[in-house]
């Protein structure tokens, strides 16, 4: 079964989507209690 | 100045690790089918695989040894970091990620290489389903480099993200 990993650019895109998810998580849900 | 010998080595290491990450995924991945196609595959996989995997894998070790024992030190906690405790949040996501890609190369791309590679015992039915376990570990581990670089540098001291 092919995934977007079976190529280099769905890789990078895949990465680029997760870096964004998880900035938007840590800025919204978990920094807000910081010190 | 024990901190930043240890943060310098950190680097240094991070870099041989994902360096020679990259160079498996945009580098040799690519150019192997077609080494193969004129029987030059050889060179590869007996003479550059076997030293590149072997620099790789203790990088990847060396690299996290030294994080945990920088965030321990410098005053993050280890435990703050993975618990996402806080201000330690973001580079706690990258400790996250750096941990999930050091599991992926020492459980999942190293043990399936060797099969690959012929350095241990193995059908072609075994080599077959090996590699296919190794390419996506590796590039798992290339997609998750991004972000993991993201936190990684946003994360440190002095590069604060919003709300902080």
């Amino acid at each position: 079964m092919k995934t977007p990993l079976d190529s280099i650019a769905g890789t990078i895109i895949t990465g680029l989507a997760l870096t964004v998810i998880l900035y938007f998580f840590v800025v919204n849900f978990l920094t807000k209690t910081a010190v | 100045m024990e901190l930043i010998i240890v943060r310098w080595l950190h680097i240094f290491a991070g870099i041989i690790w994902i360096g020679l990450l990259y160079y498996f995924n945009f580098v040799q991945a690519v150019a192997l089918p077609k080494a193969k196609a004129d029987n030059t595959a050889a060179g590869i996989t007996k003479h550059v695989a076997p030293l590149a995997l072997l620099w790789f894998r203790w990088a990847a070790l060396t690299t996290w040894i030294l994080g945990a024992y920088y965030l321990e030190r410098a005053g993050v906690g280890l435990g703050n970091a993975f618990l996402l405790k806080g201000a330690a949040a973001p580079i706690g996501i990258g400790a996250w990620l750096g941990t999930i890609m050091l599991f992926n190369v020492w459980v999942l791309i190293w043990p399936n290489q060797k099969k690959v590679l012929g350095l241990v015992q193995a059908d072609d039915a075994t080599k077959a389903k090996a590699a296919r376990v190794a390419f996506l570990a590796s590039r798992t581990n290339t997609m998750l480099s991004i972000p993991m670089l993201f936190f990684m540098v946003t994360g440190s001291v002095g590069h604060g993200m919003p709300h902080m």
